[in-house]
């Protein structure tokens, strides 16, 4: 208080540090938990709550958890048994696959592995190739490889697939194969040929509007009857069609977006170039727009690796399937909890992970553009 | 040379591929002809499997006898009632379960959103992990966690949970009071009506006043007390028509009372904490959304913290927030749609499942099913365009 | 008792004390921070009824951030700011008290775009103040003429030009009947056609006698209506003087390098 005292000629006042009711740990609090009469209220109900949730949650998880051993005599009880977990991680991770055949899968996880570490390193050029390749060459590999039958290997049929593999094929396949139809029915949408308009509109707004349940159980139902005699399509493929005009009319709105943010003068930059309608759309509009829509792809995404687990409820054994499963086997009943927390992890990880990316991105377009 | 070639193209007329006329045409000729053609395809392949598997067509279906029985039933419906009354009582719990949610999703919502941008410390984080936590776990995760490692390993109804003394959580599901209505009751209507036209009246009344003499009035307060106290008051001159039913444990099971199934439970639970981890994000977004000018321009004109929420930051947050808001109550009734996966009665396991897998009439059945959500999507959409029209702001 | 240490601060205190009979204004040792941030440094400042004051200073020397504690949009941390005999506390009802007697004008109009032009105006008599409406949209209806506008009353801030959105932003704080109007850069955001226009009405405002406190660069301004003009420079009162003089016989470096660069343009 004395250096404040003083008095100094004009334009010669120091710099003070702040009174210490305002700095350090002590001003911190102040600031931020403990401002008001209301916020100290509000500061000791919220600490109570964190009070009542994670001691608890903690010793359940951690202190008093069972991680040794391999059968069920292994768990104590006190907490979580994470044996449960242990026992069925094969399961969960790639479903009933022959165990011979699992390094298959984790050969096309490594690929796909390297594919993606350049795209997230911003020195890497020609990502253009790294993602042509990644979105139309390694679906074909990818196939091979899980599915076989090419270079004599065994073929693993679809219902031996399972767990997170499947979720993952699903959700990718999905992504990947709605991306083409979003695109084609967003142009659609903003076209001004009014049949093209309306066909577009009443398509995406019909799959909009329904839940995903009822699309898979017109594809699990009504599929079989579309189909011409004696051709019948498994069980996978009708679920992966559903999941993929599903979530086709999602990325076409989002894909609009993105062309709804092109400004008027580039198309009427285009046209004055004497570009007809396909090679605007190719080389000027649709670049520019799908850079912007990333983020929603990103988003449609997650929404869309959530909504896989539905794929159970017609009978496929997807990473949730095969936790619902393992926690009703007679051996092992009463470790559901676990299953779903161990799940619930994995999915959150996948998530918010991709969440913050895409959050990452749309920073990264705000300030580029 | 070049004048020649001028001369010589100048009056021929374009091919007629050329005329973005025809073009535009004959685009959607192809595509009219291949959506035809597709549909015509398909329709053709189904009646053909439909006739060689001997099943029926039509919606005749609806008036045969369902023969089947279903556990939650808003709707009066035995075995004996028809498919049709099936379908309607799987709509009704598809509503039960959406309005409720919807009920309690806004109220968390809002509290969570709110909260999120607390400028306590404490609270703004422990609303942003609920809503990170909620929103990147799939709901039917969510549902299955509440449903069976919660709601099926609850104690017998001998050691309930008891909430305020009058609730009782068990294996059984949630047992609560029941209303129960005696002569006389009507009385007590009548005044809940009259009390609800008084306190309308009295807020318009206050408003009235407050324009033309600008006193203020503490309408809520006044309005609470007439909402409340005048049917408590014909309630005690009618002789208390009305008296709660406690649910009452005997033997090894609570008689009287209601009582909310384990499902119903475990399916508006999380439906509304899922949803309201988006609200939550909306209405943060809302509010964030009304530039900081705003609340200092209205601050500096004298107005009130409280004012100023309510007559500059709500009035503006609520534009940006009801569109989206909207659109996650359509979410919420979609996703009532996973009440199938634990068998709480709802539209999709009652029409799409058992009455699908007893007449095999998919194509029918799929129709009228998604005929239904479509319905309420188009509702819910009507209303949005509605209301942005009514609230866009005026712009040159 | 703060007296004393002004009294020693010597060269710049004589015109604040010449006015502190009648002080509409007091800022008497203010300091504030941001964080580490030292932004305004022993700010004393004494602001007489029916006085002008133009506030002018580099970007980031503070001006926004004091002429904003007059009505605490921000907080300072030490030191005693009266406003209309009425100190300004924690205590939210005199804060209230004291943003009732001050008027502000914004950069950036911030008007509320959802009401109306009128409905903007009595917004505050009829919540605040308790005017009946009829009243308050009467009395509004008056500064819109004030401010030559009356044709725009009944469309939406949206619908109006820069100048236009100013001078109602204008018109809205003086609905208050406010002791002080305090502007933060009034003309700053606007097209060099519409600022003419709001000068006007400023200058109006200023010859009917209200107390003035104007951050802005506009020198003409300052030399046409200011009592007193006011140089900041990193937190801190450099200098303050009659127009006149301020602008002939600028004492500090500082403010001699200011003033080339501002009439450089
Ligand atoms: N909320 C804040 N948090 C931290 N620093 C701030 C904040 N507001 C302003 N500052 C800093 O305080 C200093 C003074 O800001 P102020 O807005 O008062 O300057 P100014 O003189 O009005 O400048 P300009 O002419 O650009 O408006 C600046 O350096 C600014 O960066
Ligand atoms: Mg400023």
């Amino acid at each position: 208080m004395n250096d404040r005292a003083q008095t100094y000629l004009p334009g010669t006042h120091p710099d003070l540090p702040p009174p210490p009711s305002m700095v350090g740990v002590y001003g911190w609090l102040r600031a931020n938990l403990f401002s008001s009469p209301v916020n100290v209220i509000l500061t000791l109900l919220a600490a109570y709550i964190i009070y009542l949730a994670f001691p608890p949650l903690i010793q359940w998880v951690f202190i008093n958890a069972d991680w040794q051993g391999d059968t069920r005599e292994a768990c104590r009880r006190e907490g979580a048994c994470w044996v449960f977990v242990k026992v069925w991680l094969r399961q969960f991770m790639y479903g009933r696959y022959p165990s011979t055949e699992i390094w298959r899968i984790n050969t096309a996880y490594a690929i796909l592995a390297l594919g993606m570490i350049p795209m997230f390193i911003p020195r890497v050029r020609g990502k253009a190739w790294i993602a042509a390749f990644l979105l139309f060459g390694y679906p074909v590999v990818a196939y091979y490889l899980f599915y076989g039958s090419a270079f004599g290997q065994v073929v693993v049929e679809t219902p031996l697939w399972g767990g997170l593999f499947l979720t993952l094929v699903i959700a990718s396949v999905g992504i990947v194969g709605s991306l083409p139809i979003g695109i084609v029915l967003a142009l659609g949408r903003r076209s001004r040929l009014p049949i093209i308009q309306s066909v577009s509109i009443a398509f995406i707004e019909i799959w909009r509007g329904v839940p995903l349940i009822t699309v898979l159980f017109m594809a699990s139902v009504m599929f079989p009857l579309f189909m011409p005699e004696g051709l019948t399509i498994d069980r996978l493929a009708r679920a992966l069609v559903g999941v993929m005009l599903f979530s086709a009319a999602y990325m076409a709105e989002v894909v609009r977006g993105g062309l709804q943010a092109i400004p008027k003068g580039q198309y009427e930059a285009a046209q004055a170039l004497g570009l007809n309608y396909g090679k605007m759309m190719a080389l000027i509009i649709l670049p520019q727009a799908l850079k912007l829509v990333i983020p929603g792809i990103v988003n449609t995404f997650i929404g869309l690796f959530k909504d896989t687990t539905l794929v159970l409820i017609i009978g496929l054994m997807d990473f949730l399937g095969t936790i619902q499963s393992a926690g009703t086997n007679p051996q092992w009943l009463g470790f559901a909890i676990e299953g779903y927390v161990f799940s619930a992890l994995v999915f959150w990880v996948f998530c918010f992970g991709m969440s913050r990316y895409s959050q990452h991105l749309e920073r990264k377009l705000r300030t580029t553009h | 040379m070049a004048v020649e070639r001028v001369a010589e193209r100048a009056p021929a007329r374009p091919p007629v591929w050329n005329d973005p006329r025809f073009r535009a045409i004959f685009f959607q000729a192809l595509v009219l002809a291949l959506v035809i053609g597709v549909g015509a395809y398909l329709v053709n392949n189904t009646l053909t499997n439909m006739e060689k598997r001997g099943i029926a067509s039509g919606f005749g279906f609806l008036g045969t006898t369902a023969g089947f029985s279903i556990s939650t039933t808003l709707v009066p419906y035995t075995e004996e009632s028809t498919y049709g009354r099936a379908f309607l009582v799987g709509l009704a719990n598809t509503l039960l379960v959406s309005v409720i949610g919807v009920f309690f999703a806004t109220i968390l919502g809002f509290i969570v959103g709110i909260a999120r941008l607390s400028r306590n410390w404490l609270v703004a984080k422990l609303a942003a992990v609920y809503i990170e936590t909620l929103r990147n776990i799939p709901l039917l995760l969510q549902i299955f966690f509440w449903y069976f490692a919660v709601l099926r390993n609850l104690p017998s109804p001998r050691q309930s949970f008891i909430l305020f003394d009058i609730f009782y959580l068990n294996i059984r599901g949630l047992n609560t009071p029941a209303p129960v209505f005696e002569e006389g009751f009507g009385w007590v209507l009548l005044s809940a009506v009259v009390a609800v036209a008084a306190a309308v009246s009295i807020v318009r009344w206050a408003r009235r006043r407050r324009e033309e003499t600008g006193r203020p009035f503490h309408t809520v307060y006044t309005s609470l007390a007439i909402l409340f106290g005048l049917p408590t008051l014909a309630t005690l001159l009618a002789g208390s028509p009305l008296h709660w039913e406690y649910a009452v444990l005997e033997g090894f099971n609570f008689q009287g009372g209601m009582v909310m199934s384990p499902e119903l439970v475990a399916l508006v639970f999380s439906l509304s904490t899922y949803t309201a981890s988006f609200i939550g994000e909306i209405v943060r977004a809302g509010i964030m959304a009304v530039n900081r000018g705003q609340t200092e321009a209205a601050y500096a004109v004298g107005l009130s913290p409280g004012l100023t929420l309510r007559l500059v930051v709500i009035p503006q947050a609520l534009r940006v927030i009801i569109p989206p808001l909207t659109s996650q109550y359509l979410n919420l009734t979609k996703n009532s749609s996973l009440a199938s996966a634990i068998a709480y009665p709802d539209l999709v396991l009652v029409f799409a499942g058992t009455v699908l897998n007893q007449t095999g009439q998919a194509v029918e059945i799929i129709a009228i099913t998604m005929a239904v959500y479509l319905t309420i999507s188009l509702l819910i959409s009507m209303f949005m365009n509605w209301y942005n029209r009514k609230m866009a702001l005026v712009e040159r | 008792m703060r007296e004393g240490t002004m009294v020693e601060a010597g060269t710049k205190v004589s015109s604040a004390i010449r006015g502190s009979g009648d002080a509409m204004v007091r800022m008497d040792g203010v300091h504030k921070w941001y964080g580490q941030f030292h932004v305004l440094k022993d700010i004393n400042l004494t602001v007489a009824k029916g006085e002008r004051i133009v506030v002018c200073g580099p970007s980031g020397s503070g001006k926004s951030t004091m002429i904003r504690c007059i009505n605490r949009l921000e907080e300072h941390q030490s030191g005693h700011i009266v406003v209309d005999g009425v100190e300004l506390t924690n205590d939210l009802k005199r804060i209230e008290e004291v943003r009732r007697e001050v008027g502000m004008v914004f950069q950036h109009f911030n008007l509320f775009p959802h009401l109306t032009v009128l409905e903007n105006l009595a917004l505050a008599p009829v919540w605040v103040r308790q005017t009946p409406r009829k009243e308050a949209e009467e009395s509004a209806m008056k500064y819109l003429e004030r401010v030559r506008i009356p044709e725009q009353a009944k469309k939406y801030p949206g619908q109006l030009s820069g100048g236009q959105q100013q001078r109602v932003a204008i018109a809205r704080a003086l609905c208050m009947n406010p002791k002080v109007m305090l502007f933060d850069e009034p003309t700053s955001a606007l097209d060099p056609e519409m600022i003419k226009e709001v000068l006007d009405v400023m200058v109006e405002l200023a010859h009917s006698g209200m107390t003035m406190l104007v951050v802005t660069h506009e020198m003409g301004f300052a030399k046409t209506v200011a009592n007193r003009v006011i140089f900041m420079d990193r937190g801190e009162i450099i200098e303050e003087n009659e127009p006149g003089e301020f602008f002939t016989h600028p004492r500090s470096e500082r403010t001699k390098l200011f003033l080339s660069q501002i009439l450089a343009h």
